[in-house]
């Protein structure tokens, strides 16, 4: 089939902070040297910020680089941190751990409590600025190669299929959208980052990733609950010692709190509730404390990468690079990702320029792996190279370990621990598992999927073909229901996934598509990986106001 | 021939609404906006006309902040050849929003407008038949079907009891209902191009001045949350809670 075709010096695939920082860094550098450079991003999300949830604290270290004028350009950094904490949970206590125990790379010391959508929209609004063309409402939903199997662009998705495939009245078929490189910036478990991994075989040699589930409310509460720029993380219960996670509470001005619990998708259990333990979590004294009296007034779900520098793929392939959590480039153990999204951006930036001023194009921008090993970004995570793996002995011992190495030794231990295994391969079977029995949600404090999801002002064409693809139709009877009790029912914070009875009594696996939040956890632990997340047509999905 | 499309920027219909705690409003901080849907329609209309080679110029106008340009930019992304925005940051009623359409159809002199039915904001159903009284023009409301035919507007009507089918002369106003067209999907080069496309900005101070407001929204309140269900045992059940609801 012959698609229509246009073409930019460079794609950019994904409008959050590593794609929008990497769009502007290229406008910035080809203005400064007269170069005639197009840019487009490509966003699949209605509007730039709307899919993007995260804490956030974040540290401005490569905003400072990217944009030094940015306290005076209205950006929305109201909140700097004035207070953090660090609390461990008991059922019905809670203990604060002082901060001069803690490593330097738990202080918050001059960042700010955002919601990174709104950061992201006024990314894109100096991107526009400096003359970047924004796309939002398109998904890229294939990589378009070469003659000689280089990346050459994407493609973005087809618009008015009907559920069955068949093009429908209003169909337009997607286009092929160009370029000399063809920047990745997904976020995490991004479709067509997974498929350049495989298919250049960038993770040879590296450590799997690993990731985390976060799920995330905003509360406005009463004024006298309210302390801006106040950092609050949590670690013990609900989570066993066993399951890596941990909790946040951070308050952002004008009486808005971010609240979210981030458990390791690692975890054993196949009756562990990730949505349900998060439901719990606000339960608890402290939290009650800072939400009673408030209301929800937003929800949503993302996973996270937590591999750190172990698991990072080769960044670089004929055509194109991967930036930010695409490659994984979160510092778990500061549980910050946005700096170094942006930076990896900014690099990969840099490295594009130079090549199109060399006349080059579609090879490899070798001089970007080099610049992150040459950067803070680099150290910074090398830092904390060992974090997941201490973690993954056990919140106690690896916790406290992992504490003694950063005081003893800081970025330069004598060693490097063993990776962890990829999630998919650690959840025991059902028979092995005690089952959890969660309480039911009380509609103050927590609340059941379907309100919740209501909340996340989702929106999908119930019109076409279903974007979350099993390999094997039958495998999630024949093996999950059997061996693991159907754990998507639960993996799943959005009530994506459900097991019903046909009248025979046979089982079936209804997929209720138009619930997913994208956040590609089904993706990640599905037990025999049968479960593929693509994306669904452009600009379908969560729209989160301010997450 | 020339039509003018009146489109508006509203929340986006899949967005959950809230009431801003002082009750002055809806917190529309980070929330999506989006094209009024009817106006969507309105424009496909249109386009479809041009594209028949029944119209020579769609011409799409907004009333209301500088935001709404992106409406404009969505119009012209379907087919619009060139957008005006009447940019004023005041709270505008459906009789201020007709008064300045009606001094943009002196200056344009369309020979027919198509507007939304209403706006899925606040549901007023109102400026089309107002700009249609202001002109002194013959006007058709909620039109599910809409052709020209020798010069005249042919509207059909889906009513309770059956179909009208009306002719007018031109000029006139005509509102869309739901089911007139499925608009198209925007496309990424038609996008790119729409943003080259001409859109005027004009003052209501250029157009004769700024309607008096009229109307003043006083405050806004969210409905009564509904309280929970219980699921009755019985029939008997069901009966005498009824009756201790003093209902029966």
């Amino acid at each position: 089939m012959t698609r229509e075709s246009i073409e930019f010096d460079v794609v950019v695939v994904g409008g959050g902070p590593a794609g929008l920082a990497a769009a502007i860094r290229l406008r910035q550098l080809a203005q400064a040297q007269a170069l005639d450079l197009s840019v487009c991003v490509l966003e699949k999300a209605a509007e730039i910020g709307a899919h993007v949830l995260s804490g956030a604290v974040m540290d401005p270290r490569a905003l400072d680089e990217l944009l030094p004028e940015w306290r005076h350009a209205g950006a929305p950094f109201d909140a700097p941190v004035a207070d953090a904490h660090f609390l461990w949970l008991g059922a019905s206590r809670s203990l604060c751990l002082p901060t001069a125990l803690l490593p330097q790379c738990f202080h918050h010391d001059g960042g700010f409590v955002v919601s990174l959508g709104e950061v992201c929209r006024w990314l894109a609004q100096q991107a526009e600025a400096q003359g970047v063309e924004i796309f939002p409402g398109f998904a890229a939903i294939d990589v378009l190669f070469d003659a000689d199997g280089a990346v050459a662009g994407v493609i973005t998705g087809d618009a008015g299929r009907q559920a069955d495939g068949s093009a429908g009245p209003n169909f337009q078929p997607g286009i092929e959208v160009r370029g000399r490189y063809t920047i990745f910036a997904e976020g995490c478990r991004g479709p067509l980052g997974k498929r350049l991994m495989a298919q250049y075989r960038l993770r040879d040699g590296v450590a799997p990733q690993t990731y985390g589930l976060g799920i995330k409310e905003l509360w406005e509460v009463p004024a006298a609950q309210s302390h801006p720029g106040r950092v609050v993380h949590t670690c013990g219960w609900p989570l066993r010692a066993d399951t890596y996670g941990g909790g946040f509470v951070y308050h952002q001005s004008g009486g808005r709190v971010a609240v979210g619990l981030v458990v390791g998708l690692g975890y054993r259990n196949p009756y562990l509730s990730p949505f349900e333990e998060f439901q719990r979590f606000k339960t608890h004294p402290a939290l009650r404390g800072v939400l009673a009296g408030g209301r929800r007034v937003a929800f949503g779900a993302a996973s996270v990468v937590s591999g750190g520098i172990g698991a990072l793929p080769a960044l670089a392939f004929p055509g194109g690079v991967l930036v930010g959590d695409e490659a994984g480039f979160l510092n778990p153990a500061r549980s910050k990702g946005s700096h170094t999204a942006m930076k990896s951006g900014m690099l990969a930036a840099e490295a594009v320029v130079t090549a199109v001023q060399a006349g080059r194009h579609n090879d490899v921008l070798v001089e970007y792996p080099q610049a992150v090993c040459d950067s803070w970004l680099y150290r910074e995570l090398w830092g904390v190279r060992n974090f997941k793996s201490w973690l993954d002995k056990g919140l106690f011992v690896g916790g406290a370990l992992f504490g003694i190495e950063q005081k003893l030794f800081g970025a330069s231990a004598p060693w490097t621990l063993s990776p962890c295994p990829a999630d998919h391969l650690r959840l025991d079977k059902a028979s092995d598992s005690a089952a959890i029995v969660y309480p039911k949600p009380d509609g103050v404090l927590s609340f059941d999927r379907a309100s919740s999801v209501f909340l996340s002002n989702i929106r999908h064409d119930a019109q076409q073909p279903c974007h979350l693809r099993l390999k094997d139709p039958e495998l999630p009877i024949r093996v999950n229901l059997a061996e693991y009790d159907a754990p998507e029912q639960r993996y799943c914070p959005a009530g994506v996934y459900e097991i019903r009875h046909e009248a025979d009594g046979r089982a079936v696996l209804q997929i209720n598509a138009q619930n997913c939040l994208h956040c590609k956890t089904c993706d990640i632990k599905d037990p025999s990986q049968n479960i593929e997340w693509t994306p669904p047509e452009g600009g379908d999905g969560p729209s989160y106001p301010a997450m | 021939m020339k039509i003018l499309v009146p489109v508006k920027r509203v929340v986006d219909p899949c967005v959950a609404v809230r009431v801003k705690p002082d009750a002055s409003g809806i917190d529309a901080s980070g929330v999506r906006m989006s094209m009024n849907p009817f106006d969507e329609i309105a424009v496909e209309a249109a386009v479809r006309f041009r594209e028949a080679g029944v119209a020579a110029e769609v011409v799409a106008v907004s009333c209301g902040v500088p935001a709404s340009q992106e409406v404009l930019r969505t119009a012209m992304a379907i087919g619009a050849d060139r957008g005006i925005l009447v940019e004023t940051a005041n709270e505008l009623s459906p009789l201020a929003v007709a008064k300045l359409l009606k001094a943009v159809c002196a200056e344009e002199k369309p020979d027919l407008v198509i507007c939304g039915k209403q706006a899925v904001d606040d549901d007023a159903n109102q400026t089309g038949q107002m700009l249609a009284a202001l002109l002194g023009w013959p006007q058709a409301t909620f039109a599910s079907a809409l052709d020209i035919v020798d010069g005249r507007v042919c509207v059909t009507r889906d009513l309770d009891d059956g179909r009208e089918a009306l002719r007018l002369p031109m000029p006139a106003v005509v509102t869309t209902e739901l089911g007139l067209n499925e608009p198209r999907y925007a496309t990424l080069p038609n996008i790119m191009k729409a943003r080259k496309k001409p859109l005027r900005v004009v003052a209501p101070g250029e157009l004769g001045g700024e309607p008096s407001v009229g109307v003043m929204t006083i405050e806004w309140a969210e409905p009564p949350v509904r309280r929970a269900g219980v699921r009755v045992e019985s029939v008997t059940d069901l009966v005498d809670r009824l009756r201790a609801a003093k209902v029966l």
